[in-house]
């Protein structure tokens, strides 16, 4: 239990900054919040003004009134197995909670981020040992020491509550210093500091307010950690029997348990309702910091009327050229940009790829290029909506037929993505994975599958093929691992290639080498291939046909003679035009 | 990864070296107090220094740590002030009670965690939204509250499980999973590592190399389960480490409610009659299997994660 809020602190992550509006505004127009809020204060007054709101004297006995139901006259919650009254007992137990609470939040508070800001700050040895100290202290067994420490020190709830705090600081400050880290990496603290400020005023000013809120929200969590474990210790017996708490009043009711049954729910129900409000309080918190951040959501019931929408709108009629593998007519995808509203990214597209052609589509980033290719291959993320159009291949709509398309998917489409490192899964062998992957493609034994990819990997111009399959991705170089990909798109052996700037992440040298192999491999299998890149140069070594996109349309297609000879559009030759200085930039270097 | 495995484990001793000592200088700092604790409290202060002497309360503490540390590496732990019944002896009886507790949670601890979080963060929307929910809720509210609301309804209102007692598996398995059912479920609310899981698999499922899988036609059992499962269990293992310190607390409350005879009952009731030496055995123990489990937690992220053995 103690270290339930160090976990939440391990996923904790760094909190976007708050907009202008104060927290405690948006707190209170969340119905919920402004309950928790509301819960919280009220607690605090009843423990301050205890002694005005206790009907009677928590310790005193009235024989009479032992287990006198609630709503006894004089006696609002009933009485105790001693006869005291089990209200003013609570009123009064709130104030040992709030003692509890103000230590272990003042102690963790203090210890954890005062080390967390240094660490996080400093780096270097000073954060080895502090972070030394805190796994240690996090491996503590902590109720363990806490009861530990009553052998030494007897019931004494102040001190308890200070240790809690000291075995509770670590997740403060790891907290801490993972946000200063972050934040010391961001430019605006090294611009500072060239300014001439000094590390407090820094410190000071940009990190101590990029940590505030992680802090807050985390706080909350400490402090209903801290009602825990105080009422907990108080539960075992390892409070002070004279003084009314929480924890001990549900002790001496679940002694009483079987006489009494119903005289636990009360303290039992304060004890996890105080505790809930400060983690609900922190959620809240949490949720209002990130607002301004997170990525939009569709309401479902929007998504799928857009949904239905796009399935329902009739499939545009396809070429009937024998020649043409994957026809796209008029595709049309957006991603959210609010609860009901989808921002289009890509505008009607068409495109047609005949057999042993290879497509080039250029644009600049963001002009929808990538949109095209994870289209084909049901591969967008999972926000993505389709608005419309289909993309069809032997018959089959990959937009609206889920079984065709994973027929289709890596049996009769490859895919070669553009980033080769993270491309491939670090858990399992080069091996391994391109293996596994063409057994799901095609039914063959695991033996005939090892000597397909060996051999493939040979010809993709990989030489120790079986050494290599024994390694794992971060074993291999760049242009290594990009081979691979390309020998687990071809594995299956399938008729069209999607390639998403497949030598961008390349040096020069080995790009030369990819793009030929990729030429190679279309002439002697009759691949046709969609080669996605904003390289021209790219263009002009491999590809039949171009397409010109931008802002998510195609805006040009011809030959690859005639868009980089003479291309019509302004702003293809504006594209060629920055392109040429770009290489003869790379001549001049 | 054998030095991965010697860097790991030199670790864990320093940790072990530091927390037991801070223990110990806790537990016996004030030696008078603890002989007098022995005695009453109408000892006289010369009794109280014979008391000392007898215990060897009056060395200076290194000696004592390392007299304890010494008498450690031949199994003996001492003897209790109270009832003279050797430590080791004691916890030989204790420890397998919590430790099949312990277990127990740890196993379905792993199977609904993985479930849940693999179900909110494949899903998302509400089914994320009610996990995140109800996992947060049930790390909030302490075991005790748990367990006594579960003897509550089950034992006191509906007797369908004893409220208290401990059966060993020894004597009857089905008596055995019937005793340590409640205390089970008390402990499994409040440690289900599902929220951890759930943040890995959703950062893995992000990853390019989820989607160059799914291109290549495998399906999306394998994709979640062999693959993503694989990379994301790596934070997973790590957070049940510190799980496991949580089900050790855990333990000591359901333990003082169910009346189970276990470690966490003995540290209780020696704490509160200052048998100083069965205390420093029980967080020994307790230490211990918490850096044991932290150290496999470790090492199976190494096994699982080829890249984490080359750090």
């Amino acid at each position: 239990m103690s270290s339930a809020p160090d976990t939440v602190a391990l996923v904790t992550t760094l909190a976007p900054r708050a907009k202008s509006r104060p927290v405690i505004v948006e707190i209170l127009k969340n119905p919920l919040g402004a309950v928790c809020l509301v819960y919280v204060s009220l607690v605090v007054l009843v423990g301050i003004f205890a002694p005005l709101l206790a009907p009677m004297d928590p310790n005193t006995t009235d024989l009479s009134m032992t287990n006198a139901p609630p709503f006894t006259e004089g006696y609002l919650l009933g009485g105790d197995a001693s006869g005291r009254d089990v209200l003013s007992r609570m009123i009064y137990g709130v104030r040992e909670t709030l003692i509890g609470c103000v230590l272990v939040l003042g102690v963790s508070l203090i210890l954890g981020v005062f080390a967390g800001l240094i660490a996080g700050y400093y780096r270097g040895n000073i954060e080895r040992v502090t972070d030394f100290i805190s796994d240690s202290i996090m491996t503590l067994p902590g109720i363990a020491f806490l009861i530990a420490l009553y052998a030494a020190i007897g019931p004494n709830m102040p001190v308890a509550m200070m240790v809690f705090g000291v075995i509770i600081a670590p997740t403060f400050f790891r907290l801490v210093r993972a946000v200063v880290v972050t934040v010391r990496r961001e430019l605006f603290v090294d611009a500072a500091k060239v300014v001439g400020l000094s590390d407090v005023r820094i410190v000071g000013r940009h990190v101590l307010w990029a940590v505030s809120g992680p802090v807050v929200i985390h706080s909350a969590g400490v402090l209903a950690a801290g009602i825990g474990i105080q009422a907990g210790l108080a539960f075992l017996g390892l409070g002070d029997p004279g003084v009314p708490s929480w924890g001990v009043i549900l002790q001496e009711a679940f002694q009483d348990i079987y006489r009494n049954p119903a005289g636990v729910i009360f303290p039992a129900v304060v004890i996890s309702v105080s505790i809930l409000s400060f983690v609900l309080l922190g959620n809240i918190v949490r949720d209002v910091l990130q607002s301004a951040g997170s990525a939009h959501t569709l309401r479902p019931a929007r998504r799928r009327a857009l949904v239905r929408q796009a399935q329902e709108s009739a499939a545009t009629e396809t070429t009937a050229d024998e020649d043409v593998v994957l026809s796209i007519r008029g595709l049309r995808m957006g991603y959210p940009d609010g609860p009901d509203s989808v921002h289009e990214v890509l505008h009607g597209v068409d495109l047609d790829l005949h057999r042993g052609e290879i497509h080039g589509l250029v644009g600049e980033s963001g002009s929808g290029k990538s949109q095209i290719a994870f289209s084909i291959l049901g591969i967008l993320p999972a926000e993505a909506v389709h608005l419309g159009g289909s993309i069809v291949t032997g018959g089959v709509d990959l937009l609206r037929d889920e079984v065709g398309l994973r027929s289709v998917r890596g049996r009769r489409i490859g895919y070669i993505p553009q980033e080769p490192m993270s491309n491939l899964d670090p858990s399992f062998t080069v091996g391994d994975q391109l293996v596994y992957g063409l057994r799901a493609a095609r039914t063959m034994s695991k033996k005939a599958a090892q000597d397909r990819v060996r051999a493939l990997l040979e010809r993709v111009g990989i030489i120790d093929a079986d050494r290599v399959m024994k390694l794992y991705p971060h074993e291999i170089s760049g242009g290594m691992a990009q081979r691979v990909l390309i020998c687990g798109a071809i594995a299956s052996d399938p008729d069209i290639i999607v390639a998403d700037e497949p030598t961008t992440a390349l040096d020069v040298t080995v790009q030369a080498e990819v793009l030929e192999l990729l030429r190679e491999l279309s002439l002697e299998r009759g691949l046709a291939m969609v080669l996605v890149t904003h390289n021209l140069g790219v263009v002009a070594d491999l590809c039949k046909t171009v397409s010109v996109m931008k802002d998510g349309e195609i805006i040009e297609r011809g030959s690859v003679e005639k868009i980089l000879g003479a291309p019509d559009n302004p702003y293809t030759k504006e594209l060629l035009t920055s392109s040429r200085s770009v290489e003869l930039m790379e001549v001049a270097e | 990864m054998l030095l991965y495995i010697v860097k790991h484990l030199a670790r864990a001793v320093g940790v072990f070296l530091t927390v037991t000592f801070i223990t110990f200088v806790i537990m016996y700092g004030n030696g008078a107090g603890v002989a007098r604790a022995t005695l009453g409290m109408s000892a006289s202060a010369k009794d109280v220094q014979v008391r000392m002497t007898e215990l060897g309360l009056d060395r200076p503490l290194f000696i004592q740590y390392f007299d304890w540390l010494g008498s450690l590496l031949t199994g003996d732990l001492g003897k209790s002030y109270y009832t003279g019944q050797s430590v080791a002896t004691a916890l030989a009886v204790r420890v397998p009670v919590t430790m099949s507790l312990i277990i127990a949670t740890i196993i379905l601890t792993i199977i609904i965690s993985v479930i849940l979080g693999v179900a909110a963060a494949y899903y998302r929307g509400w089914v994320d939204r009610t996990v995140q929910v109800a996992t947060g809720i049930g790390a909030a509210i302490p075991s005790f509250i748990v367990a006594v609301v579960l003897v509550l309804v089950f034992a006191v209102n509906n007797p369908i499980f004893p409220a208290t007692g401990y059966v060993r598996p020894t004597e009857s398995v089905s008596g055995w999973l019937v005793s340590i059912t409640l205390p089970v479920i008390s402990i499994l609310v409040g440690t289900l590592g599902a929220a951890q899981i759930r943040g890995s698999v959703i950062d893995v499922l992000s990853r390019d190399f989820v989607r160059t899988l799914r291109a290549r036609g495998i399906s999306e059992r394998a994709v979640v389960f062999r693959h993503v499962l694989r990379s994301a269990s790596g934070p997973g293992i790590i957070a049940f480490g510190l799980l496991v310190v949580a089900m050790f607390g855990g333990t000591i409350f359901v333990e003082q409610v169910f009346a189970l005879p276990g470690m966490g009952q003995l540290l209780n009731q020696s704490a509160q009659a200052g048998d100083v030496p069965m205390v420093m055995g029980c967080v020994l123990v307790t230490t211990i299997v918490v850096l044991v489990v932290n150290l496999i937690a470790d090492l199976s992220n190494a096994l699982l994660n080829p890249k984490a053995r080359t750090r």
